[in-house]
């Protein structure tokens, strides 16, 4: 029996249509716009003005602070413009808009990065490195991946885990990652423990990528200190509290961090990102986005530049077809449908997921029949439908006291609700109340 | 693009799983019953199905629609199942304007008082029932025997049923011994050629259907699985103890409204707890209300009295058992 969480879960179909579909270098586009605010915590400064000419990888905003990241010029060219563009929050936030310069020979020449094992730098150079390259978690959280790294000394630590769950459904980013760089996956694996002064690491994979498992399993020697841990397919597994309970067995505290049950866990493309920092010195200015949908000619995955439009991804894979009526930044669980084609791919963007009307239209919502349904596939054992009936009638304090701020918001209860109630929709909006509660008494 | 984009908030996609299935897997689930139900009954277990039916969608569409002046959802299958459970909760050729009267209280006063779907404390079709039974206690308890391939309406010839035969008998001072040679036979009644109420009479369909739901996972087994068999220890310790003043646990599952009220009465949704946890204690409890009243208490069968007074604690069983959160119990091994 392969291991999983216990409680709570769904099946949704999988639909990874892309999975066998190399990684592909998507053409440099013309403009870049770079969100100077990718990652979760204080948006970056700004550091470049209009008409600079910029270098590929050059810093174009500086960390604003402890929990916040570098943003590289993911091409040559010249800042056109200091813009506000609407990115994938819907809103629009402070972009700066770069135009390709089209003689620069670095933005068209093939980098090659051949395997390098041997790791120079010592701990902490390597978390200065990180720091400096602007990696965040590329699972979707853009949590800037130093603040994980950054371990107050004492801290029990005794495993790290490396998520290449893709529990999302159409993504396949990461699986096609571990298969194309599983050699280099195994090197950050290494630079990490190193960092943290490791001996143990895990590599999570669901049982839907059997490749990818057996890929690892070859070619990890015994020395090493990694393991593969198979597990069994169950949305939310990717989830960290998920992964580790899943892998280990060890419950993260309520309100807690991995790190309070002795484990760090990262995602298998910021490892990747991590080996490209501290052995080539290469900046995160790109990463691996699936481009996916039902209905589209050529579903791929691209390797694209962070800033480039979502249009021009579009394009690569032969346009938008007919009837179709929401775009997805990430996957179809925990994505966020996008207002138009400008918006760019930024350090969080793993999949754009073209949805036809059929997928699209959410069914009209009747009464709650009390099925319980909603509450047996929640991973955080909570309670949804009270949750969302206290959020409706702006019970505010009963629904922190019956937990509502520890919601991962992995949408499964909507997903399953038979009478199509928007259980996360208010569960969401509960938790936004309560935080501003919480924060004005403090 | 044709037609706007359409953005809301995530997840985008749905399991194909809606209410409306879920209501027209348990008329499938019924199916069975309904089918031994007519081999028995004839045309007159048809004729209570088919007023239940008609009258239960009937009154909910004119309550709705000019009482509260709301939404018909007639279609969403309840109303449908509340009449057909309600029939299978009554003697065949029970008079017509009863069934009516019972679906009355079932759709108007059990559930749309409450606000309708998913807003009622108690089981609707069980509500309706118990109304007659405690109204019309004669007509209720007239039951037809089953007299095989018989296709016309059986109200001439009327028996007790098998529990009730044992609850008299055993009034009067009989052993279990002497009752048990007039009661139908173990196989008769699992198969459903015992009296009865029309649905309760063939074990075998009946745990045909309960399966059926299991296997479309829209019950669980928590439920059915926990009352059956906190109903067959009761009764089987009470057995062991004394045969002749007590019938045998196989009797008291095969017999009466148990597997019905198992499968398809005391698991409807609306009206059961939303965590395993509190499904099994909602479970002892009508087990054990229902081996009381049967045992020691004047009505023969008791199902339908456990499980309305057991509804009645779900909101307190939701509150107190609640499913335990994430991390509220660390268990942190480090080594």
């Amino acid at each position: 029996m392969l291991k999983t969480f216990p409680k709570g879960g769904i099946h949704p179909p999988e639909n990874k249509i892309t999975s066998s579909k190399e990684i592909k270098q998507m053409t440099v586009p013309k403009v870049v716009n770079v969100p100077i605010a990718q990652h979760i915590g204080i948006p970056a400064e700004i550091v470049v003005d209009r008409k600079d000419k910029v270098a590929k990888g050059q810093v174009i905003a500086k960390s604003g602070g402890f929990v916040s990241s570098n943003i590289h010029s993911p091409v040559a060219g010249t800042v056109t413009k200091l813009d506000l563009i609407i990115d994938s929050s819907g809103y629009k936030k402070q972009c700066i808009v770069i135009r390709t310069d089209a003689k620069d020979p670095t933005n068209f020449e093939e980098q090659e990065f051949p395997l390098k094992t041997e790791i120079e730098l010592e701990p902490k150079a390597i978390l200065q490195k990180v720091t400096d390259s602007g990696i965040v978690g590329l699972g979707g959280a853009t949590f800037p991946s130093q603040v994980k790294l950054n371990v107050r000394e004492g801290t029990k630590l005794d495993y790290l885990i490396i998520n290449g769950v893709e529990c999302e459904p159409y993504l396949t980013a990461d699986h096609r990652l571990m298969l194309e760089k599983a050699a280099e996956i195994i090197v950050g694996i290494k630079i990490l423990m190193k960092a943290l002064h490791l001996e143990k690491a895990v590599i999570g994979i669901e049982n839907n990528k059997k490749d990818a498992i057996n890929l690892f399993k070859s070619i990890i020697k015994k020395e090493d200190g990694i393991q593969v841990a198979a597990l069994q397919v169950k949305y939310p597994q990717g989830g960290e509290k998920q992964l580790v309970r899943a892998i280990l067995g060890r419950e993260v505290p309520k309100n807690g961090l991995p790190l309070d049950v002795g484990v760090i866990v990262h995602n298998v493309g910021t490892i990747f990102a991590i080996y490209q920092a501290i052995q080539y010195d290469k900046p995160l200015i790109e990463r691996v986005v699936t481009v996916t949908g039902k209905k589209l000619e050529n579903p791929s995955n691209f390797w694209v530049k962070i800033g480039t439009p979502i249009k021009d991804l579009i394009a690569e894979v032969g346009g938008l077809p007919e009837g179709t009526r929401k775009l997805v930044n990430g996957g179809p669980m925990m994505g966020k449908a996008i207002k138009n084609t400008d918006v760019p791919v930024t350090k969080g963007t793993s999949g754009i997921l073209v949805i036809d009307e059929e997928e699209a239209s959410r069914g009209k919502a009747e009464n709650c029949i009390r099925c319980g349904e909603c509450v047996a596939v929640c991973p955080m054992g909570l309670e949804p439908h009270l949750l969302m009936n206290l959020s409706e009638h702006g019970m505010y304090e009963k629904a922190s006291a019956e937990d509502i701020m520890t919601c991962i918001e992995c949408g499964s209860c909507s997903y399953v609700c038979p009478s199509h109630r928007p259980l996360l929709d208010y569960i969401r909006f509960g938790k936004n109340i309560v935080k501003k509660l919480e924060t004005s008494k403090k | 693009m044709s037609q706007p984009i359409i953005v809301s908030a995530s997840p985008h996609v749905h399991s194909d799983r809606t209410s409306k299935k879920l209501m027209y897997d348990v008329v499938i689930a019924l199916i069975p019953a309904f089918l031994v139900s007519l081999y028995v009954f004839g045309i007159s277990a048809f004729i209570v199905t088919a007023v239940a039916v008609i009258s239960c969608l009937l009154f909910e569409y004119l309550i709705q629609k000019y009482l509260m002046k709301a939404n018909v959802t007639i279609g969403d299958g309840s109303a449908l199942i509340t009449g057909i459970l309600l029939a299978f909760n009554l003697p065949a050729g029970l008079p017509i304007w009863m069934i009516v009267v019972g679906s009355l209280v079932a759709i108007g006063v059990a559930k749309l008082s409450f606000g309708g779907l998913g807003f009622n404390l108690f089981n609707p079709a069980l509500i309706g029932r118990v109304f007659l039974l405690v109204s019309f206690p004669v007509q209720m308890t007239m039951w037809p025997t089953a007299v095989e391939n018989n296709t016309t309406i059986a109200d001439a010839v009327t028996g007790a049923t098998p529990l009730g035969m044992i609850k008299e008998g055993l009034m009067f001072g009989d052993t279990m011994t002497n009752i048990s040679a007039s009661l139908p036979s173990n196989l008769d009644m699992f198969l459903g050629l015992s009296g009865g109420s029309i649905g309760e009479m063939s074990a075998l369909a009946l745990l045909l259907g309960g399966i059926y739901l299991l296997y479309r996972r829209v019950i669980t087994w928590h439920i059915p699985v926990t009352m059956l068999a906190t109903m067959a220890v009761m009764t089987g310790i009470f057995w062991v103890i004394d045969p002749e003043s007590y019938a045998s646990p196989l009797i008291h599952i095969l017999s009466g409204g148990a597997l019905l009220g198992a499968f398809f009465m005391a698991t409807d949704m609306v009206t059961s707890p939303m965590t395993k946890k509190g499904m099994i204690v909602f479970a002892i409890g009508i087990a054990v209300i229902t081996v009381v009243i049967r045992l020691f208490g004047a009505y023969p069968e008791g199902v339908s009295f456990g499980i309305i007074i057991m509804n009645a604690f779900v909101p307190l069983i939701n509150t107190y058992f609640k499913p335990r959160r994430f991390g509220s119990k660390i268990k942190a091994k480090i080594v």
